[in-house]
């Protein structure tokens, strides 16, 4: 796949619409309102955005804890086993995000489930299966105001 | 959030669809109407359970290499003010208090930092070391070496 080329429509719709995507009946149309563009143009630039995976998705990004409940979660594997163990905490349906992180506690995953009770046998599954404990380190408060990340366009690779 | 929410949220975790009418193609899908799809969506976002609904920039593949997880051991009596000021900084993409697991682990301020380079990271560091002041005694940094699983629900 060649590397797009971005332009200044890439670049407003990238930085512009973290926040107030349009809810509307043509969203793309409003946009393109905004832009001083026309709708298939926004929807083509979108659509090659999307496809270079420079955006990873349009759509509604949920409050922690919104839906079922969830916590981050730590583990400390020994290297040579790390990716066997990353391998059976990733089949778990429950865990959607699975970093390796420098740090003793090497292996750091979000686990999501419908209620308490299936988060705490996600947890003891997990340790079961792997013989390694499991930190959790559920949300006690949250602090980031979500406006999404003003983007700086110096050295884009 | 009642079942008809939670489908509507679950189908869209992968995105909107890019077609022009992107309510209308998603409802047709679930069996839903679209009047009541943009209804729910708007409602739910009014209540807060959605943050924003936005076209999501991938970081990393914008140049964004050092991703770190930066953590604090900040005084129980300071950290609700602190979290504040450090989840507004700029290049901070979430900020939380989270448990300490002592002795091991004495953090209990998580901070997401996104740089392009490391003396950009390193500045941002620095620039949060600043504002916590003597309320920290002590940090660390776990950069992502591998991204092992990333999908379902997004909170990012």
């Amino acid at each position: 796949m060649t590397e797009l080329v971005l332009t200044d429509l890439h670049k407003r719709l990238l930085n512009d619409f973290q926040r107030d995507f349009p809810l509307s009946e043509r969203p793309y149309q409003a946009i393109a309102e905004q832009l001083g563009v026309s709708e298939s143009t926004v929807l083509s630039a979108l659509t090659e955005l999307s496809q270079q995976q420079l955006i990873s998705r349009v759509g509604p990004i949920i409050r922690p804890n919104h839906i079922g409940v969830s916590t981050l979660a730590a583990i400390a594997v020994p290297q040579a086993e790390l990716e066997t163990v990353a391998n059976t905490i990733s089949r778990y349906p429950e865990i959607n995000h699975n970093y390796e992180r420098e740090h003793e506690l090497n292996l750091w995953f979000v686990v999501i489930a419908d209620n308490n009770e299936q988060l705490a046998a996600v947890i003891a599954s997990i340790e079961a299966e792997t013989g390694y404990p499991v930190l959790q380190f559920p949300l006690l408060h949250d602090f980031y105001i979500d406006l999404g990340f003003n983007l700086d366009w110096q050295h884009v690779g | 959030m009642d079942a008809i929410d939670r489908l509507i949220m679950h189908h869209t975790q992968a995105g909107l669809p890019l077609t022009l009418e992107p309510y209308q193609t998603l409802a047709k899908q679930l069996g839903l109407d679209k009047q009541e799809l943009m209804q729910r969506l708007q409602a739910m976002q009014d209540s807060g359970q959605i943050r924003r609904i936005a076209a999501v920039p991938n970081h990393y593949r914008l140049g964004y290499r050092y991703n770190g997880m930066t953590v604090w051991n900040v005084s129980d009596e300071h950290i609700n003010t602190l979290g504040q000021h450090i989840g507004q900084l700029s290049f901070v993409s979430h900020c939380y208090h989270r448990p300490r697991h002592l002795p091991d682990w004495p953090y209990n301020l998580f901070a997401m930092i996104h740089a392009k380079t490391e003396p950009e990271a390193e500045q941002h560091i620095q620039q949060i070391k600043t504002v916590l002041g003597d309320a920290c005694q002590e940090y660390t940094v776990l950069y992502s070496t591998k991204i092992l699983k990333k999908t379902g629900f997004r909170s990012v």
